[in-house]
């Protein structure tokens, strides 16, 4: 049940923020609320389908150049707009089919506006701000780029319909000259290759997995369970480093993300050495 | 012998294009100052490869070099496009992250030193996957903390190209050099092809292909901040500019209302002929190096 349906980011953002629009001048493929979560007024963030889009690359989930600076725009705001000592938090709530592929997004430089979108991320998380991702769905390649892989702390739901991937499967299969099956079989043994949430897991990346029985038709108890569980990440990237080294700490990528570390260890070693003439 | 057709110029010329990786990133040092860290004898390779038949590489692709540029300390990471495409896997993504880190970790000690990335590279390493993906979010994290002390600096010669998630960090960096046999962009013309279908973009159609992508077209659209040719002396002569501007005012990535308003004023309604946006995006709008 790998297909995008394209749902999970209005039910999730409407269950989490009680509304579902656009701010004013947005497209209508970018939700922007703010609501009070815990103790503080947090910005929640979306890119949503949107059949009336005006790029017609960008009209199924994708995340196209007006999505990309929709998002940079409305997470900028937020930084700018920074008044009191303590920082907003920003929860960028995913499910994104992709990058948008088209020639027109290609002659206006989308590489430019999703570098903007995760510069604007990427900001707020260095200047202080919790930025927390929730995978409802889909997040794959560079549209997760863009939108949620700049976050302190990555949340996803366990269920079948939750996908993290560098590229979709029957895509990748022809690239790597593999059948679908072939990709399937070897992402069982090779967990970086796997489309299984449970898997990506494995790396080390996640925050944590959150267990929901229906993503699609959640409950209001396991709504309040997942509001509870952002307040606790938002908490846990408040009294941690701004950057990103936790995802080389956790259990998980201390097995599975050995040859970074291993890397790592070998640069910072070679670097402070002093050069020989 | 002489031959009329060539200039001088043109005889004197040390393609840059025509190195590899590691002479590549040598030859933008100052003489004799450079030296590789976590080199081929150390032997860091993909453990991921050889699991699916795919022979490794003793540096996975990614040459780390640092020595100094115009007598100040640089680190130099240089993607081999011949090894995989120049895709990022685990190694070379680890690699260069932690280059980008410890730069800005001298920066903070109070040694300015500055970063360049050579990237001819196609993005994530499919056989990598999400550890190839995962590296990119890092890398442009790295980017975003080391470029408020220090410029970095991208450059792309060709002739593979800057693609995928790549492109979002050289988006990110500071200062963009291209040559005219570079390209760079998100998705290439065979992925938007198969994605979008052949209506949307003819990947065989060589010169739609360097009409959008190539390095020409960017920087006539103020999307780099040099077109250099195919020269060892002008690539390193731009990067030593570049180093010398410091770091900008506003990188570019960060001018979201100026692109925003620009996107908003398309018509979409049509393909565009991308001569086109040369006329309304022809300057950036921080100072741009004028050849």
């Amino acid at each position: 049940m790998s297909e995008y349906l394209g749902i999970r980011g209005t039910v999730w953002f409407r269950a989490l923020t009680g509304q579902a629009s656009p701010m004013r001048g947005d497209p209508g493929s970018v939700l922007t609320a703010d609501v009070s979560l815990g103790e503080d007024n947090t910005r929640f963030l979306c890119v949503v389908r949107d059949p009336h889009a005006r790029f017609p690359c960008a009209r199924d989930g994708q995340v196209g150049l007006e999505e990309a600076y929709a998002l940079a725009t409305r997470v900028r705001e937020v930084i700018e707009q920074e008044t009191g000592a303590v920082k907003r938090p920003i929860i960028a709530i995913v499910d994104v089919k992709s990058q948008a592929y088209g020639r027109r997004e290609e002659t206006a430089a989308i590489f430019l506006a999703a570098a903007a979108a995760a510069d604007a991320y990427g900001s707020a998380r260095l200047a202080g701000h919790p930025v927390i991702t929730l995978v409802v769905g889909h997040a794959l390649s560079g549209g997760f780029l863009t939108h949620g892989y700049q976050a302190n702390r990555i949340l996803a739901f366990d269920d079948d319909g939750v996908m993290i991937h560098a590229m979709h499967k029957e895509a990748a299969a022809r690239i790597t000259r593999r059948s679908v099956e072939n990709l399937e079989k070897l992402g069982r043994t090779i967990a970086p290759l796997s489309y299984d949430i449970r898997d990506y897991a494995k790396l080390g990346l996640l925050h944590k997995l959150l267990h929901v029985d229906s993503p699609e038709n959640p409950s209001q108890q396991e709504i309040q369970n997942v509001r509870d569980e952002l307040i606790a990440a938002i908490d846990d990237a408040r009294h941690s480093p701004v950057d990103l080294r936790n995802r080389l700490q956790s259990k998980e990528a201390r097995e599975t993300r050995k040859a970074s570390i291993l890397t790592r260890t070998i640069l910072e070693a070679q670097w402070a050495e002093e050069q020989v003439h | 012998m002489s031959d009329e057709r060539y200039d001088a110029n043109f005889i004197h010329r040390q393609s840059f294009i025509e190195l590899d990786a590691r002479e590549r990133a040598k030859a933008l040092f100052d003489p004799g100052t450079s030296r590789e860290l976590a080199g081929p004898f150390d032997r860091m390779e993909s453990p991921w490869l050889p699991m699916q038949g795919v022979t490794p590489q003793a540096d996975d692709g990614c040459v780390v070099m640092k020595g100094k540029i115009s007598g100040q300390a640089a680190v130099v990471v240089a993607l081999e496009g011949a090894f995989q495409g120049g895709s990022m896997g685990e190694v070379s993504g680890a690699k260069l992250t932690t280059a980008l880190d410890l730069a800005c970790a001298d920066n903070e000690k109070g040694i300015p030193t500055s970063a360049v990335m050579l990237l001819e590279t196609g993005g994530v390493r499919l056989q990598e996957a999400n550890l190839g993906l995962a590296a990119i979010a890092e890398i442009m994290a790295s980017i975003l903390t080391l470029r408020k002390y220090a410029p970095v600096i991208s450059i792309t010669a060709g002739t593979v190209g800057c693609f995928g998630g790549m492109s979002l960090a050289a988006g990110l960096s500071s200062y963009i050099i291209l040559t005219r046999e570079a390209r760079l962009g998100l998705n290439g013309p065979e992925v938007i092809e198969q994605e979008s279908g052949v209506d949307e973009f003819d990947s065989s159609d060589r010169a739609l292909i360097w009409a959008i992508h190539g390095g020409e077209q960017r920087y006539a659209t103020g999307l780099a901040d040099a077109l250099v040719d195919d020269d060892t002396q002008q690539v390193a002569d731009a990067v030593r500019r570049f180093i010398a501007k410091g770091v900008p005012p506003v990188h570019r990535s960060s001018q979201v209302a100026l692109y925003r308003n620009r996107i908003a004023a398309l018509d979409t309604s049509r393909q565009w002929e991308p001569k086109e946006l040369r006329a309304t995006w022809g300057t950036s709008s921080f100072a741009e190096e004028k050849q």
